[in-house]
């Protein structure tokens, strides 16, 4: 290498050719993949509501099967009533939440972790709207490393779990990452989420061994996520989540419980 | 290595004979975390081959010219760069295998053998070859991965590119899964035992004994009471 590398002008020039170039070539990649990714993500999670649903087989056209099955709604959480000014198709709940016209602060010991809950929350009904096959429940809240998106199905009663899954999470691999294990999700299917009080959901996470069918195995080696779970369970499918809406579904399949 | 290497001994070297995991131990750390399953060994380790081979290239491209005070940072940025790049191509046209590879893309700019051929070979060496020495290094990577994810894959769920080879007596077949191989730290039990069989053929690699214990002294026992 020659001496007069070292100069200074020289250093300077090099290192800032080199980020601009970089930079243009980062960016580059970035704003011209990004449509192809978001397509991937939305694909992701049309197949991941298809997945909790247990309609979803390899091989079949996801947006397809989307459309023919699932009937996507916006509720207002606080009422448990349908929207009729939100488009399901356009309302993004996530967007919702970080402005303050639409959602509210949480705090206290019942909050997943969660620092803003919006008013509106969209929900997915398979099958027919006015009384579904299974009703699709968005839910998050923080795990051990960060949030955790997922989604809960519930059986026409409101009640009956057929399954969870999240689509959206950063916890360790091999243990608060089994919550993607499908033996580990199996599980759900048939758990109870409200005994006596339609407001009061009685599902949680155990150790060593669930033995009613209001608790599902914790995940070995992963308390913290185990916890982050039962409690956004517990959070969504109280008061402040789906309860009101749900318990919709108690009076109508159950003939007023 | 001598600037004398012909293009073939720079591509295919690294495969057996200076096999960067196996003989210089570097890039241990993704080998045991990615290597569970056969096909995400395989989408990393050409991850690795693509980051190596071009930073390699652009490193020897622009070497005359990378003032000594900062390079460095300057290899670490065109190897950022292109991880960044190979991340964003992953998630538009692999987004299931980006998911499962989740942070380990990311870390390949942390990995040990980009960084030391770019140190190591493309700042002395001219463009092409540099090339071809990344590519070299990054297949000796892929070997490696490929052969750890096949032992992994096929001990701990029994089957190969998640074809089922032997059914798993959670599914009603008779083969008992090792849980032990799924978990990371049987990776290093495979790495070592294929270090032994490489030695075992190329003699050469193995390191002359740095010391030799010596017969123990005969200790003084002190009455002390």
């Amino acid at each position: 290498m020659a001496a007069s590398n070292n100069s200074i002008k020289k250093t300077l020039t090099v290192a800032l050719a080199l980020s601009i170039v970089c930079s243009v070539i980062v960016s580059t990649a970035a704003v011209v993949l990004r449509p192809t990714q978001q397509m991937n993500q939305e694909l992701d999670r049309k197949s991941n509501i298809l997945q909790v649903a247990q309609l979803y087989q390899p091989g079949v056209d996801v947006n397809e099967l989307f459309k023919e099955k699932i009937t996507p709604r916006v509720i207002d959480l606080e009422t448990g009533e349908y929207s009729e000014e939100l488009d399901p198709e356009t309302y993004n709940q996530f967007e919702a939440a970080k402005d303050p016209a639409t959602s509210r602060t949480l705090s206290g010991p019942h909050s997943p972790g969660l620092s803003r809950l919006e008013e509106f929350s969209t929900v997915y009904l398979v099958g027919d709207p006015e009384n579904p096959d299974q009703i699709i429940l968005p839910i998050r809240g923080q795990g051990l490393w960060g949030l955790m998106r997922g989604f809960l199905a519930l059986e026409g009663d409101g009640n009956t779990i057929v399954g969870l899954s999240y689509y959206d999470h950063s916890e360790t691999p091999g243990l608060g990452g089994e919550v993607d294990n499908p033996r580990w999700k199996a599980q759900w299917d048939g758990k109870k989420v409200y005994d006596d009080s339609p407001m009061q959901p009685e599902i949680r996470l155990v150790k060593g061994g669930a033995d009613s069918e209001y608790e599902a195995d914790a995940l070995s080696g992963a308390s913290l996520t185990s916890r982050g779970v039962t409690n956004m369970l517990q959070f969504w499918l109280s008061e402040a989540g789906f309860a009101d809406y749900l318990a919709r579904f108690h009076d109508n399949v159950q003939g007023g419980a | 290595m001598a600037a004398s290497d012909t293009p073939k001994s720079v591509l295919l070297s690294p495969i057996f004979k200076n096999n960067p995991i196996a003989l210089q131990v570097l890039g241990i750390c993704s080998a045991l975390a990615v290597t569970n399953s056969l096909s995400v060994s395989l989408v990393m380790g050409i991850a690795v081959i693509a980051v190596t081979a071009f930073s390699n290239l652009f490193v020897s491209l622009i070497r005359h010219h990378i003032p000594s005070s900062i390079r460095i940072i300057v290899q670490m940025t065109i190897i950022a760069s292109l991880v960044i790049v190979v991340d964003q191509v992953l998630k538009a046209y692999a987004y299931e295998m980006s998911k499962q590879l989740s942070v380990f893309v990311g870390l390949i700019i942390t990995n040990c053998i980009v960084m030391g051929r770019a140190e190591g070979y493309a700042m002395q060496n001219g463009p092409v070859m540099s090339f071809l020495d990344g590519v070299g290094n990054g297949l000796g990577y892929t070997v490696i991965l490929l052969f750890v994810g096949f032992v992994r894959e096929l001990l701990g769920s029994g089957s190969l590119f998640g074809i089922t080879i032997l059914p798993a007596v959670q599914n009603g077949g008779w083969y008992v899964p090792n849980g032990l191989m799924l978990l990371p730290p049987s990776a290093f039990f495979v790495i070592g035992l294929l270090i032994w069989i490489l030695r075992s053929f190329h003699p050469d690699q193995v390191e002359k004994t740095e010391y030799r214990i010596v017969a123990n002294s005969k200790t003084k026992i002190k009455e002390t009471v």
